[in-house]
């Protein structure tokens, strides 16, 4: 593939340190292991990380082998936010007695779209509402792919998963997906944001800009898995970047409690683009792509709406 | 020496976390545990107590964010009871697997359903196996020195495990009781900062509560419990150390009257002090009855059990909570087990009383005894039996 000035300078523009280890045994093409790699290359070494169960989890940490350079704690599934709350708040009173370091430690609660949506949702929540100085990172790739892709909530509508399979009498997923940012944007913390690793320059900018926000912060990052999604494991990166064209994941933040769209797109790509290549939407026929993209329309048109206003008042 | 003042007893365990200087509480409230985390939070809201109070939306929360403090190297301490204990289950396990040296009171109580605010320790029954230090107090003055001291045994580099300070639900909790107050210097001689051993420290990376596959999972289980039967001697250690500091003797198990008794009845917790008050009355009509209480469950204290049944010809054990289906009394089955290799045992009795905040009477004691005196005389009967039932 011939070389563009964006393919030369990339590398320059980022942290050559790698806290997130390659060899870890994460399928081929595994989006979430590059959203954890992109996230703490922004974060840094003064980092703490309080990982749910899940993909991350397993794939990151077989006794006695370890991917993290930076410390790390896994306690259960649903209480990622709560071990971060109290990681939080161990390090402000050791510090306040001078038992502790005193320059900012990112403490950074990371889970998959389970942790997040369903198990860990009480959690999430009750770590955002008393305001605790963290940020936390759901990497969404839509179903519990670590047990074996079950439907969770933040499965979109339409897709195959093993307990929301297509059949004779069932599109699939009959629900549409929760949508997440917009709960926790409902706390009214400082910063949110949604990202890919397709866009890794962006995810970054998002990622450090959540690292220096003092307060909750939380991050919404799309991960593609070739193994829940079924396509081609070289595909990952394309299906990131099509998720955002054809605006199924749109990117943007919450800052204040104010809405920027990161890519304004007045014309994006159809949906079926993006439904095409993935065997968990192989099922849909035309009346049913047609309603997704009904759907992705109406959603876009919302946040285009909100936006506007936000960036109007 | 410390200053004797009339306390409510959990407000004597809020003074004993403050005395020992906790940097981490998280807590929910649930009855009857909650003067002890309102009292706490008082007393960081006036200064009084230099922590950080958290104030989590459940008990999972509390028990994860004390792992997660405790983790990076604060003296962390929750409170719960009953419902909030057993939402706390799987967290339970996970912070004696991490060997993080959390300290929680728990103020029992019956568990759901039908729901029952009142006192029994079916909560504390249900996590028998979880890996934490167990204790049980009779007294307030118990419940103060043990929750100190409960952190100097956590936190020991020979031990780093949980531990948990049982106090009865309002029969316990909610009493007022003459306390002897320690002071603040004679307390940090005796237990200084916590020093851990490992932290999460940018400086120094570690991966903690990593996957533990089939070829080291039952290894690390063993010297899990390797360092809880190992805590045994700790706890002897810091019971000596604290009794020349403060004059106060503990011991795994309590006796009372048991010079040459014939019966003697074995029970935790605030239920001793009516079992005492029925011995005396038996004593004084000539019946050979003494008392042993557990005051350490966890780890079992075996020998000590074994050498304080010698020479009596019958044990009557009083549990306040029921092991559906199986041999009624938890408490007893491990009495029981702990005596069957002995060449030379006494009878044991098993009896169920004081569920769900039923009173437990000097009368019951006399009848529990009666019982014991029959089944003596005459052989055994049916496995347990429950005391005090309408029927």
């Amino acid at each position: 593939m011939a070389e563009t000035p964006g393919d030369l300078f990339l590398p320059r523009l980022l942290p050559p340190q790698e806290f997130f280890a390659e060899g870890n045994r994460g399928c081929q093409g595994c989006g979430a292991a590059l959203v954890m790699r992109q996230v703490l290359k922004a974060a840094g070494p003064d980092t703490i990380v309080c990982n749910a169960t899940g993909c991350m989890e397993i794939i990151s940490s077989p006794y006695p082998e370890t991917a993290w350079r930076i410390p790390w704690i896994h306690v259960a599934f649903e209480n990622a936010a709560a071990v971060a709350a109290g990681v939080e708040s161990g390090i402000k009173v050791l510090r306040r007695k001078g038992r502790y370091h005193d320059r900012r430690i990112n403490v950074v609660a990371v889970a998959g779209d389970g942790g997040t949506a369903d198990i860990g949702l009480q959690a999430l929540s009750g770590a955002l509402e008393r305001y605790h100085d963290f940020t936390y990172v759901c990497y969404d790739n839509e179903a519990y792919m670590n047990t074996g892709i079950q439907r969770s909530s933040s499965t979109p509508y339409g897709a195959s998963t093993t307990t929301s399979p297509s059949g004779r009498e069932s599109i699939g997923q009959k629900t549409q997906k929760k949508n997440l940012p917009m709960i926790v944007a409902a706390h009214e913390i400082p910063y949110l944001a949604t990202a890919c690793p397709s866009f890794p320059l962006d995810l970054m900018d998002k990622a450090r800009r959540a690292f220096q926000t003092v307060g909750p912060t939380y991050l919404h990052i799309l991960a593609p898995c070739p193994t829940g999604w079924r396509h081609a494991s070289d595909l990952a990166i394309e299906m990131g970047r099509l998720a955002v064209e054809t605006g199924a994941f749109p990117l943007y933040e919450v800052v204040d409690g104010k809405l920027k769209l990161s890519m304004k797109m007045e014309t994006r790509k159809p949906i079926i683009d993006y439904l095409k290549p993935q065997g968990r939407f192989r099922h849909l026929k035309e009346d049913d792509i047609k309603e997704i993209q009904r759907r992705v329309d109406e959603n876009y048109e919302k946040l285009l709406r909100r936006a506007e206003l936000d960036e109007g008042g | 020496m410390g200053e004797r003042v009339g306390l409510e007893v959990s407000l004597a365990v809020s003074e004993a976390v403050k005395l020992a200087r906790a940097d981490v509480i998280a807590a929910y409230p649930i009855t009857p545990q909650t003067h002890i985390v309102e009292e706490l939070s008082q007393m960081v809201a006036d200064g009084d107590l230099d922590a950080e109070y958290v104030m989590v939306e459940s008990e999972h929360s509390a028990m994860s964010a004390c792992c997660g403090a405790a983790a990076v190297g604060a003296r962390t301490f929750t409170a719960t009871a009953s419902q909030g204990l057993a939402l706390m289950h799987e967290v339970l396990f996970i912070a004696s697997g991490l060997r993080l040296p959390v300290v929680m009171a728990v103020a029992n109580r019956a568990l759901s359903a039908p729901i029952s605010i009142w006192g029994d320790q079916s909560d504390v029954m249900s996590e028998r196996d979880s890996g934490w230090i167990q204790l049980f107090a009779e007294t307030g003055q118990e419940a103060l020195d043990l929750t100190i001291q409960a952190f100097k045994i956590a936190e020991d580099r020979r031990v780093l495990l949980p531990a948990e300070v049982n106090i009865d639900g309002f029969t316990l909790s909610h009493v007022v009781e003459p306390i002897v107050i320690p002071g603040q210097e004679e307390v940090d001689s005796f237990l200084p900062p916590y020093e851990p051993q490992v932290i999460l420290d940018p400086e120094k990376p570690v991966t903690m509560g990593p996957v533990g596959f089939p070829e080291l999972y039952t290894e690390i289980k063993k010297q899990q419990n390797e360092a809880l039967l190992g805590s045994y001697e700790v706890i002897l250690e810091v019971w000596d150390r604290f009794a020349e500091s403060f004059g106060r003797k503990y011991r795994p198990v309590e006796h009372y009257r048991t010079e040459d008794a014939e019966i003697l009845i074995n029970m935790a917790g605030a239920m001793s002090g009516t079992a005492r008050i029925a011995v005396d009355m038996m004593r004084e009509t000539g019946k050979k009855v003494g008392l042993i209480r557990t005051r350490l469950w966890r780890p079992y204290p075996f020998d000590e059990i074994r050498n304080a049944v010698k020479g009596a010809k019958a044990v009557a054990v009083v549990d306040r909570a029921l092991s559906f289906g199986g041999q009624g009394g938890p408490m007893c089955s491990e009495l029981r087990s702990a005596l069957y290799p002995l060449a030379e045992k006494p009878v044991v009795t098993s009896y169920i009383a004081g569920l769900g905040g039923r009173d437990i009477t000097v009368e019951n004691f006399q009848t529990i005894v009666e019982d014991t005196g029959d089944v003596l005389a005459n052989g055994p009967r049916e496995e347990y039996k429950m005391i005090g039932v309408r029927e």
